[in-house]
Parts: structure tokens; C-alpha cells; sequence
């Protein structure tokens, strides 16, 4: 099949920009350790009130510097409404939903998750400047999805 | 030089397929009509205006999300597929179509159509069009929903037949183009939807009958998306029948290569389906690394694209040249800009510039995060599914319905006019939308009522750009329905001869008759290339996750 010079050029150039754009993403994703959320377990969204870590919901420092926020979505509120850390903190979220689809997005930062009812999502992130920040169920969960929301205090 | 990309020079539509094709637009339309008015409502909604109290019938703002999402996603353009893909196969072969498969596509769409509606309307089903569970709906939405399904699928099997009938009389010859291009849309659909069948079919229907103890949801996201993102490839690709097969002719100009349109029409077979993932990065139970793959395989089903981008500019520069266009971008000025349905069309290819480089965006993996689920997403489909494609139809129509009517466009330079205000609109909204996302502002969310929503000044700027946009881009379609019923009742008759046919294009590369080129039409090969990636992608996930956890109930507070 004979190509066009004009369109080999232009699909070589198209190669390169996928190819350049695609070594970015393993960049971030292998140098800068910022992944996806994957395999943090499953859990039988009846129980969840009865199974640790959910049994304590709240934040907890685990290490110094370091601190574990367990969260619970229902609809439609979050379960600690506010969680309060200190500038500086590494926060890892393990959260799950009892219901339905939640979403989990921390406005302002890259944490964005889904809680899926069944499934736990776990991830974590450094706050370094002290502000508040929205916490917003950004899956609809039904009629009252519009109420869903939170705060993440950073002191 | 020229290469004819149909069976024959001349055609004759027969009277059973002209009214199939008729009554899908019709039927269409007529629910894009009812799916627009909640798109104003939604777009309103995040300026802020909150209009739900003021229909009459209607329960909430979900409710009517979910209408825009299902008529306006699933329904119009499952009727627009099975109508214009069934007119371009059978132009294409020059072979008579299946008329008792066509009459069961017809009846099944509007049947499956109106029981989806039927719940919807009845606010038993306000769960969004991806439905899911533990969101229970209705069952006769699930029922609704696999017959529009089946729809498709009987359509398609009348396309395989004629091209089955083609073959036997036409051995060792290669499928006509516009053919080639319209069976290969619908083998790539016909593998794509198994996902939301047995999504359907063997969890939801029956657990909304009470078959069932409970739903797994995250196996059934993961059906959703194995189907809902090649879904937009099913969107967008009876929108290439026209951008290679016709629109080259309507401006004046001719498509370069056969060959290279066969191997990007194989690029989304193979491609488009083992990517559902990318809309996944962010749920939790599936690994990094499958959504990595994912990304890659997305980066790969973007190359087809980037080969249209390249073909259908060059025949558009063609146009503009032979009309007296010169220098870099001179021609593309000179392109026959004042007939509606090629402005329409390439206004539509300009919006998808900008919606594929936000879609690769989306899938870029780690990025993914900054924009999941907030208004970027919506930004984003109405410039790809919302422009690219609808706006595409649009201009298909201005030739379409005058074509199928042996009447010619009720006022023109309205239909001129409609085209560039969509487009105006859409930039204005998805500009907004975007904008807000990056902001943070949630996709799906009755912002007019969210009690946050005002402690975010950042967000009231994006969310009027959405409500003007919106409103621009409401106006404009009513315009385009308008000019419809007028061209079909007010149009001007002009003779049902052998002049009035479709806008079909010709080629400067033919396709090769030996060799390794005429592997292309053996469409076993790549179907078992296809699922060879589809087993690669989801196997390892499917294999790990399996048995189904039923262990959610029913969710029915909307």
C-alpha cells in the first residue's frame, strides 16, 4: 500500500506525540508515585459498620507525620463529615460506600475516587499548605446527591 | 484517477427501505426534540436557575437528566445508525436489505424506546443512563433498553446478509468502500454491546423482577464500560461514513486513498473495544495496571482518528483548491461553506479537535484524576458525541430528508445559520463546563440546589458560560427541527430522478485487487484480532473477580 509522503509525515509526528505523551504518564506514574487507586480489598457493605478500620471512622496518626482517615459514604452525607490534619500530614483514605455509587473527590487536589459498595478505596496524598477544601460526592447517588459533601481541614 | 466507492453508478431506493430510514430519523429526531428541553433544564441548572419545579409531570432534577441522557444518547442515536447505516450499505452493495429485519429493527426501537420511557416518565427509573446498580430502575426500563439493543442487532444482521448475498455474485471482488465501512460500524458494535446485554439481560432484568437477591456493582460497572465506551465509537462512526464517504463530494473534492480509510475503519474494530477501562481509573478493585493497558490501547484507538483528521482535511483541500483556493490555508476558505450540510459537517470536525485532545486528556491514566467526574467530562462529550457527532447529523439531514422527500431544503440560509449558532453555543458551553471542572465542579449534580455550590465563586462564572451556551445551542436545534417539518411539508418538489442521490464520493487511490490489500475484507481475521484484545484486556480481571457478588439491595430513593 503506497502512503502519501504529506500523510506519513503527518502520522510519524502523530507516532511521536503518543508515544512522547505516553512516557509521561509512566514518568508521573513510576518517578513521581502518582498511581491509580487499585486492589485495597473487598468487604460485605452489610457489615461494614462491624469491620475494622470502618468500625472507628475518623482520623487516626498511624506514624508520625502520618495519619489514616476512614471514611464511610451513605447516602448522603459522609461519615466524619470534616476530617482535620495538619499541614504537612500524608493522609491515606480508605474509605467504602454501604449503599449505593458514591464518589469521593477532595477539590483542589488529584484525590478523586469512586467508593463502590463491596470494594475498598484507599489512597494517599501529602497536604502541604493549610486551607480547607471541599469534599464532594461527585457520583450521583440519588435524590438527595446534591447534599453529599464534606470538608478537609488542613492546620 | 477516480474510483467509484459503490456497487453502481446509479440507484434506486426502494419504497419499503425509504420509509425504514424515514421513520429511524423521524422517530429520532422526535425524541432529541423531548431529550433537548431537559439539556436547557440541566444547563440552566448550573447557572445557577433551578426550572424544576416548572414542567408539569416531572419529579426532579435527576429525572430529567436521565431523560436527556437515554433519548438523547441511547435512543437517538441507536434510530440515526440503524437509518443511515441501512442507506449506505445498501447504496453502497446496490442489493435489496432484509425488509421483515428492518421492519422488526423499526418496531423493536420504538417499542424497547417507549417502555424505557414509560419508566422513566413515571419516576421509576431516575438512574441516569448508565443505570448503576444498586440504583434499581424499573424492569421495563432494563426490557426497554435490551430492545433497543436488539434493534441494532437486527439491523445489522440485514446489513450481513446483503453483504452475503454480494459476495456470492461478486467472488474475489473487494467490498465496495461506503459498504465496507457501514458493515464493519456495526460488526465492531454487534461485539461491543455483549457487555451491556448480559449486563441486562442475565443480572439487572432479572433482579429488577425480584429473580435476583441483590446486584454486583462493580462487575456490572465493568460491563457498562466494556459497551460504553466503544458506544461512542458506534456514535461516531456512521458520522466517518459521511466525513469520508460524502462529504469529500459535497465539497467539491475527492477521499485520496481506499486502502488507508479500510485500515482506520480496522484500527476502531480492533481497538475501540478493549479500552473500557480508561473510564475506571478511578474504582477501586481493578489493577493499576490493567487501567495502564487500558490507557495505551486508548492512545492506539486515537491513530484511526489522526488518519481521518489527515484524509478528510486532504479532500477537503482539494475542494477548496479546484475552487480557486491557494497557499497554505487558502483553500479552506474556498470550500462550498454556504451549502448547510457540508458547513454543518466540517464546523462539526473543527469542535472535535478540540474533543479528541480533551479526550486524550481523559485518558491519560494519572491526569484522568484531576478531571474525573467533574463538569470537564460533560464539557468534553458535548464537544465529541454532542458536536462531532450531532451536529454532524444535523448536516446529514439538510441532505438526507430532502433526498428521501424528492424535496429540496426549506430555506437554506436558516439551515446555514443554525449550524454556525450550535457550534457558537457549544464553544461557549463547553468552555464553561470545562472551565468549572477544572475548577472542581461535579459533573451530574443539581448545582442550583447543593448548599456548597454558592460558597464557590470560582464556579459562577463557568456555570453562566454553561447556561448562554446551552440556551444558544436549545434555540439552534429547535431551529433545526423547524427547518425539517418545513422542508417535508413546505419544500419545493423537484423531480424523482436518477439526479437525486446520495453525495457519494470517489477516490483518488484505488484499492488493490492482489496481494496482501484484499486480507482487509476478510473480516474473520480481524474479528478474532478483536477478541484476542478484548481477552487480554478483561480476561485477567474477569478471571480473578468471578463468581458475581450479589450482596447490594435495591437503591430507590429518587
Amino acid at each position: 500500500m503506497k502512503i502519501d509522503r504529506y500523510e506519513e509525515i503527518f502520522l510519524g509526528i502523530s507516532t511521536v506525540i503518543l508515544v512522547v505523551f505516553l512516557g509521561a504518564l509512566v514518568y508521573a506514574a513510576v518517578v513521581m508515585h502518582i498511581t491509580m487507586v487499585g486492589m485495597a480489598g473487598s468487604i460485605d457493605p452489610d457489615k461494614v459498620a462491624e469491620t475494622p478500620p470502618f468500625d472507628h471512622p475518623g482520623v487516626k496518626e498511624v506514624a508520625p507525620g502520618k495519619y489514616e482517615a476512614v471514611v464511610i459514604g451513605k447516602a448522603w452525607s459522609f461519615k466524619p463529615k470534616t476530617i482535620e490534619v495538619p499541614a504537612g500530614a500524608e493522609v491515606t483514605f480508605i474509605a467504602t460506600s454501604v449503599d449505593v455509587d458514591h464518589g469521593f473527590y477532595v477539590e483542589g487536589t488529584r484525590i478523586n475516587l469512586m467508593l463502590v459498595p463491596g470494594q475498598i478505596s484507599r489512597m494517599t496524598y501529602r497536604f502541604n499548605e493549610p486551607g480547607t477544601h471541599l469534599l464532594l460526592c461527585h457520583e450521583y447517588c440519588g435524590l438527595g446527591h446534591q447534599f453529599m459533601y464534606g470538608r478537609i481541614v488542613v492546620k | 484517477m477516480s474510483n467509484p466507492i459503490v456497487e453502481s453508478p446509479t440507484y434506486a431506493l426502494p419504497s419499503n427501505e425509504r420509509a425504514f430510514v424515514k421513520w429511524n430519523l423521524y422517530f429520532g429526531f422526535a425524541v432529541l426534540a423531548i431529550g433537548v428541553v431537559h439539556g436547557l433544564r440541566q444547563a440552566l441548572n448550573y447557572a445557577g436557575i433551578d426550572t424544576m419545579n416548572n414542567l408539569p409531570g416531572m419529579h426532579g432534577y435527576y429525572q430529567g437528566l436521565t431523560v436527556h441522557g437515554v433519548f438523547n444518547a441511547l435512543v437517538l442515536t441507536s434510530a440515526f445508525a440503524n437509518g443511515f447505516i441501512a442507506l449506505t450499505t445498501a447504496r453502497g452493495l446496490n442489493r435489496k436489505l432484509n425488509p421483515m429485519l428492518l421492519q422488526g429493527a423499526l418496531w423493536t426501537l420504538i417499542g424497547g424506546s417507549a417502555m424505557a420511557a414509560y419508566a422513566i416518565f413515571a419516576n421509576r427509573a431516575s438512574v441516569l443512563y448508565t443505570f448503576y446498580p444498586p440504583l434499581q430502575a424499573h424492569w421495563t426500563f432494563y426490557l426497554g433498553l435490551a430492545l433497543v439493543v436488539i434493534s441494532t442487532w437486527l439491523t445489522s444482521w440485514a446489513l450481513f446478509a446483503a453483504l452475503h448475498d454480494w459476495r456470492k455474485t461478486h467472488s474475489g471482488e473487494r467490498i465496495p468502500l461506503l459498504a465496507y465501512m457501514s458493515v464493519v460500524t456495526y460488526v465492531m458494535w454487534d461485539i461491543a454491546s455483549i457487555g451491556i446485554a448480559i449486563e441486562v439481560v442475565i443480572f439487572l432484568l432479572p433482579w429488577s423482577l425480584g429473580w435476583l437477591a441483590g446486584a454486583d456493582p462493580l462487575l456490572s460497572r465493568t460491563l457498562f464500560w466494556y459497551t460504553g465506551h466503544p458506544i461512542v465509537y458506534f456514535w461516531l462512526l456512521p458520522v466517518y461514513v459521511s466525513w469520508y464517504g460524502m462529504v469529500p463530494k459535497q465539497a467539491g473534492g475527492k477521499l485520496f486513498s481506499d486502502p488507508l480509510t479500510r485500515v482506520a475503519f480496522l484500527m476502531f474494530l480492533c481497538l475501540s473495544i478493549p479500552v473500557g477501562f480508561h473510564h475506571q481509573f478511578s474504582d477501586p478493585g481493578i489493577s493499576p495496571t490493567l487501567k495502564f493497558i487500558a490507557a495505551v490501547l486508548t492512545f492506539g484507538v486515537f491513530f484511526p482518528s489522526l488518519m481521518t483528521a489527515f484524509s478528510v482535511m486532504y479532500a477537503l483541500e482539494i475542494g477548496g483548491r479546484k475552487n480557486g483556493g491557494t497557499g497554505l490555508l487558502g483553500w479552506f476558505f474556498r470550500i462550498p461553506w454556504r451549502d448547510p450540510s457540508l458547513s454543518a459537517q466540517v464546523l462539526a470536525m473543527v469542535a472535535f479537535l478540540l474533543g479528541g485532545a480533551t479526550g486524550l486528556i481523559n485518558a491519560s491514566y494519572n491526569v484522568n484524576q484531576v478531571v474525573h467526574n467533574t463538569a470537564f467530562i460533560p464539557g468534553h462529550f458535548h464537544l465529541t458525541i454532542g458536536t462531532a457527532v450531532f451536529l454532524s447529523y444535523m448536516g446529514i439531514a439538510y441532505w438526507l430528508v430532502p433526498y428521501l422527500h424528492n424535496r429540496t431544503l426549506w430555506s437554506p440560509g436558516l439551515a446555514r445559520l443554525q449550524g454556525w449558532l450550535y457550534f457558537g453555543g457549544v464553544m461557549i458551553f463547553s468552555h464553561g463546563l470545562m472551565s468549572g471542572g477544572l475548577r472542581g465542579m461535579p459533573r451530574r449534580t443539581m448545582l442550583a440546589r447543593a448548599a456548597y455550590a454558592k460558597l464557590e465563586p470560582s464556579w459562577h462564572l463557568p456555570g453562566l458560560m454553561t447556561g448562554i451556551g446551552g440556551t444558544v445551542m436549545f434555540i439552534s436545534v429547535m431551529l433545526f427541527l423547524l427547518i425539517l417539518i418545513m422542508t417535508v411539508f413546505a419544500g419545493s418538489q423537484r423531480a424523482a430522478d436518477a439526479a437525486n442521490d446520495l453525495p457519494v464520493t470517489e477516490t483518488i487511490r484505488a484499492p488493490e485487487e492482489s496481494g496482501w490489500q484484499i486480507e482487509l475484507d476478510k473480516f474473520r481475521y480481524w474479528i478474532a484480532v478483536t477478541v484476542i484484545l478484548i481477552v487480554l484486556a478483561y480476561g485477567p480481571f474477569i478471571a480473578m473477580y468471578l463468581p458475581p457478588k450479589l450482596t447490594s439491595h435495591a437503591f430507590l430513593a429518587f
